[in-house]
Order: C-alpha cells, then sequence, then structure tokens
C-alpha cells in the first residue's frame, strides 16, 4: 500500500512537471517565431487565439491529423522509434531542474551528471532516425549532427567542469545556493558565452543547424518523417533547447535566486525568477537565429574542436589554480 | 595595430555578433512592414490594373460601341466581341467575353477604348473554384461595371490628368 502511494505520489509530481513543460515547449515556440518576425519587421504569428498564442496548438493539431508516412524500403521499428527516444530523452531531463528549493522532482546528488548522460543520448534519436529512413539525406544529416552533438558536449562538459570547481557539488541545487553571493556568469563569463554558444550548436538552432540545413539536405533527418512524427522531432528540439536554457540559468545565472538580496527583489518567488531567467536566455537563442547566417560544415569543426575545446580546457587549469593558490575551494 | 590583429580581437569579443544583436534589437520596435491581409489591405493606385468591368453612362445606356478596338490590341487575344446594330439604330455588342485566363493585365484594352467602356478596376480578389467562372461574358462584365462604378470612376477622374 505504501508502494502505491509512493508510486501515485510520484506520478503526481511528473504529470505536474511535465504538462507544464510541454505547454512552454508550445509557448516557446510561439516566442520564437514573434521574435524572429519582429526582428525581420514582419509580425509573427497574431491570428490564431489572443496574439496568436495558440498557433502551436493549432499546428500541433494540424500535425496530428496528417497520415504519417513510413517510407517502404525504412527500417519501421527503428523508424518509429527514433521520434519517441528524441522527445522522451527531451523531457527525462527535467527531472532534476529545481524549480526552487523545494520544487524538484529526483533531488540527485549527481543531477548534472544525469543531465549530462541524458543529453548524450539524444544524439541517439537523430542517428537512429537518420540510419532508418534509408535515404541520403537523413543519412548524411543524421551524421553531421552526431558529429556536431558529440563535439560540443565536449566543450559543454569542460565548461561544466569549471562551474563545479567553483560550486563542489554535482547536485543542481547546491549549484545553485553556492551562487548566493555571485552569479557565475560574472568569474566566469567567457564560459557563459562558450557555453551559450556550444548550446547553440547542442540543440541544432541556426548558425548551427547544419543537420537540417535545408539548402544542402531537405531537412536533413527529418526528410522522411511526417505528421505527428515529425512533430515529435520538433518538441523534442524544442524541448531540448528550453532544457539548454534552463541549465544555463542554473550553471551561470543563479537559477532561481534573485539578482540581489534586497526587499522588492527577494520578495518575488524563486519559480518566478527561474520563469524569467529562461526567457531571458531563450530570448538570446531566438535573436541568434533571427541575426546569424548559417555555418560551413568545417567551420563548425574548427570552432568547436580547435577553439573551443583549448580555450575551456585553459580556463579548468585556469579556475582551479586560481581557486587552490587564493584557497578558495569549496569544501 | 594590423589587420590581423584587430580582426582576431573581433572575433574573440564577438564585436561584430554584438553590433548585430543590438542593430536586431533596435529592428524589434520598429514599424511592421506588415499588412495584415484579409483585415488590412494595402493602397492600390488609381492605375491598377485588376478585374475587367464594361461601364455604363449615367442615364444607364451602356458605353461600349463595338468599335473592337480592344479586341484587336489584346495581346493575349483574350477578348471576343460580336456586334450588330440595335432596333433604335445604334451599334451594340451582342457578345462580349474576356477570358481571364489569358488576360495578361497589360491595359491595353482600357487604353484603347475611346468611350471608356471596357475599364480594370481595383478589385483583384476574384479567385474562383473553377475555370469556368472565369471565361466571363457581357452579363458578367456589365454587373462589375454596376458594381464598382463608384470606383471605377474615381480611378479614371483621378487619373486623367496624366493621359
Amino acid at each position: 500500500m505504501d508502494y502505491a502511494i509512493y508510486f501515485f505520489n510520484d506520478l503526481l509530481k511528473i504529470f505536474a512537471l511535465v504538462i507544464p513543460v510541454l505547454i512552454s515547449v508550445a509557448m516557446i515556440v510561439w516566442v520564437d517565431r514573434r521574435v524572429w518576425g519582429a526582428v525581420q519587421l514582419r509580425k509573427g504569428p497574431n491570428v490564431v487565439g489572443p496574439f496568436g498564442l495558440f498557433q502551436t496548438l493549432a499546428d500541433a493539431l494540424k500535425y496530428i491529423f496528417k497520415e504519417v508516412i513510413i517510407p517502404v524500403r525504412a527500417n519501421k521499428v527503428i523508424f518509429v522509434i527514433a521520434p519517441i527516444v528524441t522527445m522522451s530523452l527531451a523531457l527525462v531531463s527535467w527531472a532534476v531542474i529545481p524549480f526552487s528549493e523545494t520544487l524538484v522532482v529526483a533531488d540527485i546528488n549527481v543531477g548534472i551528471l544525469y543531465i549530462f548522460a541524458v543529453s548524450s543520448l539524444g544524439v541517439y534519436g537523430i542517428i537512429m532516425a537518420g540510419w532508418a529512413s534509408n535515404s541520403k539525406y537523413p543519412f548524411l544529416g543524421a551524421l553531421r549532427s552526431a558529429a556536431q552533438m558529440v563535439s560540443y558536449e565536449v566543450s559543454i562538459g569542460l565548461i561544466i567542469i569549471n562551474v563545479l570547481l567553483c560550486a563542489g557539488s554535482l547536485n543542481l541545487k547546491d549549484i545553485v545556493l553556492a551562487q548566493k553571493n555571485i552569479w557565475f556568469a560574472i568569474p566566469l563569463f567567457p564560459m557563459f558565452v562558450i557555453f551559450f554558444i556550444s548550446a547553440l550548436a547542442e540543440t541544432n538552432r541556426p548558425p548551427f543547424d547544419l543537420p537540417e540545413a535545408e539548402a544542402e539536405l531537405v531537412a536533413g533527418y527529418q526528410t522522411e518523417y511526417s505528421g505527428m512524427m515529425y512533430a515529435l522531432f520538433w518538441l523534442g528540439e524544442y524541448a531540448n533547447i528550453l532544457l539548454m536554457c534552463a541549465l544555463g540559468t542554473i550553471l551561470f545565472l543563479g537559477g532561481w535566486l534573485s539578482p540581489i538580496d534586497v526587499y522588492p527583489f527577494n520578495a518575488i518567488p524563486g519559480p518566478i525568477w527561474f520563469i524569467f531567467k529562461i526567457l531571458l536566455l531563450f530570448f538570446l537563442f531566438a535573436m541568434v537565429k533571427a541575426i546569424v547566417p548559417r555555418y560551413r560544415y568545417d567551420q563548425l569543426m574548427r570552432l568547436g574542436w580547435k577553439i573551443f575545446l583549448p580555450f575551456s580546457l585553459f580556463w579548468v587549469v585556469l579556475t582551479s589554480a586560481f581557486l587552490y593558490f587564493f584557497n578558495l575551494l569549496p569544501a | 595595430m594590423n589587420l590581423k590583429t584587430s580582426r582576431l580581437l573581433k572575433t574573440v569579443f564577438l564585436s561584430e555578433f554584438v553590433k548585430s544583436l543590438y542593430l536586431a534589437f533596435i529592428y524589434i520596435f520598429k514599424r511592421r512592414a506588415t499588412v495584415n491581409y484579409p483585415f488590412e489591405k494595402g493602397s492600390i493606385s488609381p492605375r491598377f490594373r485588376g478585374e475587367h468591368a464594361l461601364r455604363r453612362y449615367p442615364d444607364g445606356e451602356e458605353r461600349c460601341i463595338a468599335c473592337k478596338l480592344c479586341e484587336a490590341v489584346c495581346p493575349a487575344q483574350a477578348i471576343t466581341i460580336e456586334a450588330e446594330p440595335r432596333a433604335d439604330g445604334s451599334r451594340r455588342t451582342t457578345r462580349y467575353d474576356i477570358d481571364m485566363l489569358k488576360c495578361i493585365y497589360c491595359g491595353l484594352c482600357q487604353e484603347s477604348c475611346p468611350v471608356d467602356a471596357i475599364v480594370q478596376g481595383p478589385n483583384f480578389e476574384f479567385a474562383t473554384e473553377t475555370r469556368e467562372e472565369l471565361y466571363y461574358n457581357k452579363e458578367k462584365l456589365m454587373e462589375n461595371g454596376d458594381k464598382w462604378e463608384k470606383e471605377l470612376a474615381h480611378n479614371i477622374r483621378v487619373d486623367k490628368s496624366f493621359r
């Protein structure tokens, strides 16, 4: 009986997390399109619902009613599993994201490792999609995407080590609490910038959206997908972007903490600060999409391996030396 | 500072990226270029060459005298006219067809018309679901003329001094 109570309790918690996340994914797509439109002197979606807020829901509805076409020569099982893997992995990471000191589904002591492991798995969804489609563009797109995600994950790993050195814990909650005095974005500013750029590459956002570069690869690994399966990829991608924004907030922008610990600011509840910071980061994501042209593939690889990796490695040494010599290492 | 160093500094400090970010941010607050089409429409010149119409005189008599200049000038040969004298002795068309699918909307028919009978109005929203509906006959064209007379007369008046 106890187990049943625990089980349903946890199930409730999961739904309380996943449903708002899915809704905010829908809203974030809208924000993205609006910002993109605003920069280009357009209006963006503004017809469905107030300010076009329901545009994404309308789109999703359209996808649901569309026919799902599975190519004859595709590996059907993997073809169907791929979008499910992408989507569910994008959602699974949210389990350890703390919205405030108490609001977290799974408060595990290796939270950051967990996120890192799950986001590394994300590449499987794309590889599976590219391989199972049995078609040249998806295959090339998937290969590119795999190479891209793996390379940028390395530099993200090193960036995270910087933060961990300063925080002294793998628990996301402790990482946020370690930023009580100063956000890590300030002492580790170069790392924050590199994290942001790597996050763009990690989530296949422009300027690093090579896997789906429509000019050369049609739509990359999504080429053969249609209907709800395509929508799942699309939702998964945005859930990942949201996750990266949340991660950036937790690692560098002090999570749910208010910017300064004085009355009118610290009276605002933590989750609102957290969401506000995520939105701020996402706004930057959207702006970047609007202003930059796409990278060439060799430029992307050069940036990842020859610039970001050595630089973040150097910064790890610098940070640890600094902390060691000034005796600032967290206990 | 030589070119190479300045380029390096630009790259390292992402200065061009920051500049473009600032520019993009400014553009967010500029006036939108979008027109919410079905709800708002852009302004149209009085010379706009839209859907055709056959006009009448204020007393209700049709203007067209079946001179067939428009039929002759039409580069797409979209116009077909048949004419015979009416009971009162005046020469009128019995048939005036325009194939709107052939028409290239060049406006030559309107220019050639000596009595301002065939004109191209401001209406451009006459899409149909079948091809047949776009084979306009005299009845349809006269109906258009009656429907758009106010705008057509205004456009001709405004544009007169330029002709």
